[in-house]
């Protein structure tokens, strides 16, 4: 499978973090699978063979429905999980770095903000706890310090003696991320960090991702489900489909001129508040499959509008179809052009 | 209009009534009407009371939440001041509900297939075998693939979409007229959601089954349904159909959803979040609730609640609860 | 107020959300925590202040006086040694209250370590914790209290042994089971994620939020372990005499139950008593920890 999202584009960014096939299987017991008929299977894969970059100072989304391994993969990049096969490099950490030198660079937002602070521990005692551990200031600044944090994330200093109770789910999100910032990491891996809010309050965690990138140079992995935020945020995106990523393409092209039939169905399927019903081109039909049974050949054939005789058999990988555009589809270049794209306005 | 709306809310008020204690307000003087075939949806955020209006509708309010007054009307008749069994039988056959988890919405030890048969059985008196045969024709027109084989799995069997579906055929399974839907696929990925929305957009259509569809999500609103009502801490602040409303908000929380959502098609748009925060119902202050955030308010707003008044345009049912609603968007339509 | 029209952060100030969500009375309307504290409370004091309320010695025989009926210099009379029952009676709150708090103490630190390091790290130390919980689990309570103190011989050393290693199973089920529960909750990954070693996480992060039900229990669990301590009493297999015990004022009062009953009866309703009160102090904090588990 050529890597060709390893070579940083003349923009002259470099990678922070690149993965390489990257792969988790589970291993699962016999009987309560026993009903999925055929062949018994026995394992799960969440991701086979993925190739993933993220560079510096960019935000890029990961995008899938459930059982594409978006998940899996985050927490494989923040180190919470470890992966069966494959490499991990992150660029300007030593190999066999410890756990607690992988935390200074890179660190996670959870997309639960009522499971992701601990109830019992006050918000200073958090912040406190991590200056301290990784004695990121001296110890007589450990106050400051965080009173800074959390002013960064638009919260006042009487936060540092509440509990995370007494605060609302955008206002707790902002805690989680003033945890992430304590370490002062590199990168920043979201796990739909706001598919747990409100519209209104989606926007000022948005805006607050949106100056961290700028202000701190942070490199934002940003884990989603719903497009219009992606489009809205990132720089780059990756579609994920069945533990693969299918496409990977800068926002704007990859919204306007997507090469991958599943990343289409996932545009078109964006409930759009100005344009009408989106457009009929491609519809997939049924449920994501589950990982357990991916089919042969491509794995998106069984769904696909325009599969061939050959998907059923060839397995693609990713392969350019334009500049820093990659898909996984033996038809890209015969996609018809794609009219779903944003109906672009003038302002008033 | 002269027609008997099919589904008529007038001064309705829910809350939570504690001995000794004041009242909690949760749905506070509420109004709005569904004609036949109508599809009208219900926007607002966590704390809003949209799903609790629609319990309320179909009489499935959590314990301890009563209505506290007014009426609603079926066909004209106060459901309230039916005999509960006439209550019971007319739900039964002329109003559904869809809910948000179908895992907790269905039944986890019976098979789906008598589940959906469950209700004509009991409220269209059909024979067992005439049920089943129902069933599986509802399951088949809801697009499950097989579904005489399907009938016989159990809710945990399916996936999530499928699942949704099962209570989709069997809420339209008794051919009701009014179909409460409370945000049905926010739990859904978007292909599956796309698929459940045009099916039921579709179902809707054939049957003329009227729906009443809360969400708060702006985009499935705008696909799903004609009129819209948006709701802040239990009241209505802005109603109309809904290209009207997106298109020209008269309410300041209409007009800060919207800017505050990301739209697909405006892509660089910044995202303008509202100021302060979400709605204390248990301290209601006087005036109007959304006026602690209202960067366009003025004295009067703290002072006196504001009640849905026609806007300029006139349009039918295009409303906003907003004393300065003129000039804030003046000129914003020509 | 005119707001600039783009403030990317909105203003966050001081006003929070009020209190959390929880059970809206204060402490002090909940009955059975105020009973109970009242009770635990007043039993403390008597505890702590006997030797100040009572007039003679519990222990010293007095043979002259002996079997004399409730008067004003021996509110409950006297026992077949001439000592005031009265006396014995609040002395014996020491020894019982003293020796039911020590006893639930050590099963629960040993019992919650054990749940809490079986549930944490799975694998082969929570296999062979929980089979020697199923082990232990089999037996009886008294059966087995009984049959260990009967061979480690009467005494104070080995009413704390013989509880201990019979109830130290319930709080390594509970805590195990809390531990699981807490494991899968975010914040335990991103404690972990922040670099705190596995220890750290369990005491400091997870350790917090799973100890309220063990504690919970603890407080039935004393009520369980009083009457314990007084069933040895009264068989002669608990604290040896002439240490005044409830359980061994009951087991010798019964001789005089057609005569002197107040003798048997009134240490058998001092137990009920601290029973009620600490039983309804264990609700009261269930009410007053449990909701808080949640956010």
């Amino acid at each position: 499978m050529t890597d060709v999202t390893a070579q940083p584009e003349a923009t002259g960014q470099q990678a922070v973090l690149r993965v390489a096939n990257i792969s988790k299987e589970y291993q699962l017991g016999h009987g309560l699978f026993s009903r999925f008929g055929g062949a018994q299977k026995t394992s799960l894969k969440a991701l086979d063979g993925v190739d993933l970059e993220l560079r510096r100072g960019e935000v890029l989304a990961l995008v899938g429905e459930s059982g594409s391994g978006k998940s899996t993969l985050a927490k494989i990049l923040v180190g919470a999980l470890n992966p069966t096969g494959g490499e991990i490099h992150e660029l300007g950490l030593a190999d066999g770095a410890g756990r607690r030198e992988r935390a200074r660079r890179v660190q996670m937002v959870f997309q639960d903000p009522y499971s992701s602070l601990n109830p019992r521990i006050s918000v200073g005692s958090m912040l406190a706890g991590l200056l301290r551990l990784h004695r990121v200031v001296p110890a007589g600044e450990v106050r400051a310090e965080s009173i800074r944090l959390l002013n960064r994330v638009g919260l006042q200093e009487d936060a540092l003696s509440a509990y995370p109770s007494q605060f609302s789910g955008g206002q707790r999100q902002r805690l989680a991320i003033a945890r992430a910032l304590a370490v002062r990491p590199d990168v920043l891996v979201a796990d739909e960090p706001v598919s747990a809010l409100d519209v209104s309050v989606q926007a000022t965690i948005l805006e607050l991702f949106r100056s961290l990138q700028d202000e701190l140079g942070l490199s934002i992995l940003f884990v989603a489900h719903n497009l219009a935020v992606v489009q809205h945020l990132s720089q780059r995106v990756a579609v994920m489909y069945l533990g693969r990523i299918v496409e990977t393409a800068e926002t704007a092209e990859i919204f306007s001129n997507p090469r991958h039939p599943y990343t289409r169905a996932l545009i078109d399927s964006i409930p759009r508040m100005s344009a009408d019903s989106v457009t009929d081109q491609f519809e997939v039909e049924g449920e994501p499959p589950s990982p357990i049974n991916v089919p042969s050949g491509c794995r998106f054939h069984p769904r696909c509008p325009v599969a061939v005789d050959r998907c059923r058999t060839e397995d693609p990988g990713l392969s350019p179809v334009g500049p820093g555009h990659a898909s996984a589809c033996l038809l890209a270049a015969e996609l018809p052009a794609y009219r779903g794209g944003p109906e672009l306005k003038e302002e008033q | 209009m002269t027609e008997t709306p099919l589904l008529s809310v007038r001064n309705l008020s829910l809350g939570v009534q504690r001995k000794g204690r004041a009242t909690t307000v949760i749905v506070d003087d509420i109004s709005f009407d569904v004609a036949e075939g109508e599809r009208f949806g219900i926007v607002g955020e966590s704390g809003s009371g949209k799903s609790l209006t629609l319990r309320a509708i179909a009489n499935l309010l959590p314990a301890g939440v009563k209505v506290l007054s007014g009426t609603i009307a079926y066909r004209g008749q106060d459901l309230q001041t039916m005999p509960a069994k006439s209550r019971r039988r007319l739900a039964g056959q002329e109003i559904a509900m869809i809910f948000q988890e179908p895992m907790t919405a269905l039944n986890p030890v019976m098979r789906v297939g008598e589940q959906i048969a469950e209700s004509p059985r009991r409220n269209l008196g059909l024979s067992k075998s005439a049920a089943m045969d129902l069933a599986i024709d509802m399951m088949r027109k809801t697009g499950i693939p097989d579904p005489a084989h399907r009938a016989r799995a159990y809710p945990h069997e399916l996936s999530g979409g499928l699942r949704q579906r099962i209570m989709i055929a069997m809420a339209l399974s008794c051919s009701p007229r009014l179909l409460l839907c409370d945000e049905p696929t926010t739990a859904l990925d978007v292909t599956v959601q796309l698929q459940v929305l045009r099916l039921l957009e579709q179902l809707c259509e054939d049957t003329e089954t009227a729906l009443v569809f809360v969400t708060h999500d702006l985009g499935v609103v705008n696909q799903t349904c004609r009129e819209l009502g948006v709701m802040y801490a239990g009241e209505i602040v802005e109603r109309g159909r809904v290209k009207d409303v997106f298109a020209d908000p008269r309410h300041p929380y209409t007009k800060g959803l919207l800017d505050s959502a990301p739209d697909f098609d405006q892509p660089d748009r910044e995202l303008i979040a509202i100021a302060g925060f979400p709605p204390n119902l248990a301290d209601r202050p006087d005036g109007c609730p959304f006026q602690p955030r209202c960067s366009f308010a003025v004295e009067r707003c703290a002072t006196s609640r504001p009640r849905l008044e026609p806007v300029l345009p006139v349009l039918p049912g295009r409303e906003a609860a907003c004393f300065e609603t003129a000039r804030i968007f003046q000129g914003a339509t020509a | 107020m005119t707001t600039a029209p783009a403030p990317t952060l909105p203003p966050v100030t001081a006003a929070r959300r009020p209190a959390r969500s929880r059970s809206l009375r204060p402490w002090y309307r909940n009955g059975p925590l105020v009973a109970g504290i009242v009770i635990v409370g007043g039993l403390i004091l008597v505890a702590i202040f006997a030797p100040l309320i009572t007039p003679y010695s519990p222990t010293t025989q007095n043979l002259t006086d002996v079997l004399q009926g409730p008067s004003g210099a021996h509110w409950l009379g006297t026992d077949q040694f001439g000592r005031d029952v009265f006396t014995r009676l609040v002395w014996s709150t020491r020894v019982d209250l003293r020796i039911g708090f020590i006893a639930v103490l050590i099963p629960f630190v040993v019992g919650s370590i054990l749940g809490g390091l079986a549930g944490y790290f799975g694998g082969w130390l929570d296999l062979i914790v929980m089979r020697l919980v199923d082990i232990f689990f089999a037996f009886p309570f008294y059966v087995m209290v009984i049959a260990l103190v009967f061979v480690l011989g009467a005494g104070e050393t080995s009413i704390y042994l013989a509880i201990a290693t019979v109830s130290w199973v319930s709080y390594a089920k509970i805590v195990r089971g809390e531990v699981l529960v807490a494991k899968q909750q975010d914040y335990v990954m991103a404690a972990r994620l922040g670099g705190f070693s596995h220890l750290r996480v369990l005491a400091r992060h997870i350790g917090p939020n799973v100890l309220s039900q063990a504690i919970i229990y603890a407080m039935s669990d004393i009520v369980q372990d009083i009457m314990a301590i007084v069933t040895l009493g009264y068989l002669g297999l608990g604290i040896a005499p002439p240490t005044a015990e409830w359980g061994s004022m009951i087991s010798q009062g019964q001789q005089f139950i057609t005569t002197q009953w107040e003798q048997a009866t009134i240490p058998g309703l001092a137990v009920v008593v601290t029973s009620l009160g600490l039983s309804w102090l264990g609700d009261g904090l269930s009410d007053l920890l449990s909701p808080d588990r949640r956010k």
